[in-house]
């Protein structure tokens, strides 16, 4: 079986910072920025672990904001 | 393999509903009203009604749902949103008519509209958030604010004595003769989403089949109001909202 990528794509200005997204991803594979913020003054959330990441989508089905982009790739 | 090329190469998981226009929510961080939303969109898209829908939205934090969502929309004066979409689906039966309400629009200024419309069988939907305070005007006492619990108009904890009982408006439209589907729902994980999403397809379903009112309530934090993170929220419902406003489909006929 081949491996599963996942890739998120998040619209930073669009997120609030609200954490539901990091506690979601059964993978550690994002989390809210430590010391960067939007213009609206929120920490927003990013990739930190990218190859982590299987493209499950639970991080976008439970933001409020629908701010998140999940794309997936099956590795032949 | 890089982020770019699973993006050239890969599929989409997961996007924002076309349907939902680009305008930043207002809502506070967290909140479940942006989860209800999405799910609104999801639905209608799969049921291509785009066209054919109308929403009444509501006085409350959801009020301005009628920015975020494309379809047409009607506002309604606070609490009456069951009376003008009664109005508007009697006109327009074939669209898919629904309201969108808080707690304290349905179930505290609306109550008597929420129930007659239910009873008198129209054939809509009334989309109903309990979140246990009225979090628009700053966190006051809702009529479904749980026992004990705090808000600015009882700091000491909800009394019976003083203040009543929650009110189950839920349970009371299960027992009207006018309803087809009554449901009650969560949006604080992927699961409870994915379920929640197939109750409201159900409760759009029956009530453009005309099979009689349908009513589904969305138990739903507040983090502002209560005063606590939204993880923290989460967990304050499962472990307290849900004992009380019980999940699950109350009618269906």
């Amino acid at each position: 079986m081949g491996k599963i990528h996942g890739a998120v794509v998040v619209d930073t200005e669009r997120c609030k910072g609200c954490n539901l997204c990091v506690v979601a991803c059964p993978t550690n594979a994002i989390e809210l920025t430590q010391t960067e913020v939007n213009h609206k003054g929120y920490p927003f959330c990013h990739d930190v672990r990218p190859d982590a990441c299987i493209g499950c989508a639970s991080c976008a089905i439970v933001c409020p904001d629908a701010c998140i982009t999940v794309y997936k790739l099956k590795e032949e | 393999m890089t982020k770019e090329e699973i993006i050239e190469k890969g599929t989409v998981v997961y996007q924002k509903a076309p349907l939902m226009n680009d305008n930043p929510m207002h809502y506070c961080p967290g909140c479940s009203h942006g989860v209800v939303h999405k799910l609104i969109a999801e639905v209608i898209q799969e049921m291509g009604m785009e066209e054919k829908s109308i929403g009444i939205s509501p006085v409350g934090c959801g009020v301005f749902i009628y920015n975020y969502i494309d379809i047409d929309w009607q506002e309604a004066a606070h609490g009456r949103a069951p009376a003008l979409a009664t109005a508007i689906k009697r006109l327009l039966p074939d669209r898919l008519v629904f309201t969108y309400q808080g707690d304290g629009d349905c179930a505290g200024i609306g109550t008597n509209e929420t129930i007659h419309a239910l009873n008198r069988g129209e054939n809509i939907v009334i989309i109903y958030i309990n979140n246990a305070i009225y979090g628009m005007t700053g966190g006051q006492m809702a009529p479904t604010t749980l026992l004990g619990q705090k808000t600015v108009t009882c700091p000491y904890g909800r009394e019976p004595k003083l203040n009543g009982f929650p009110l189950k408006l839920t349970e009371i439209a299960a027992q009207l003769e006018g309803t087809s589907y009554v449901s009650r729902q969560s949006v604080q994980s992927v699961a409870a989403i994915r379920k929640a999403k197939k109750a409201l397809r159900h409760a759009f379903d029956v009530s453009m089949q005309g099979k009689g009112s349908c009513f589904i309530e969305f138990v739903s934090t507040c983090s502002s109001g209560w005063k606590m993170i939204p993880e923290k929220s989460n967990k304050w419902m499962e472990e307290n909202m849900f004992p009380y406003y019980q999940l699950g489909d109350l009618k269906d006929e």
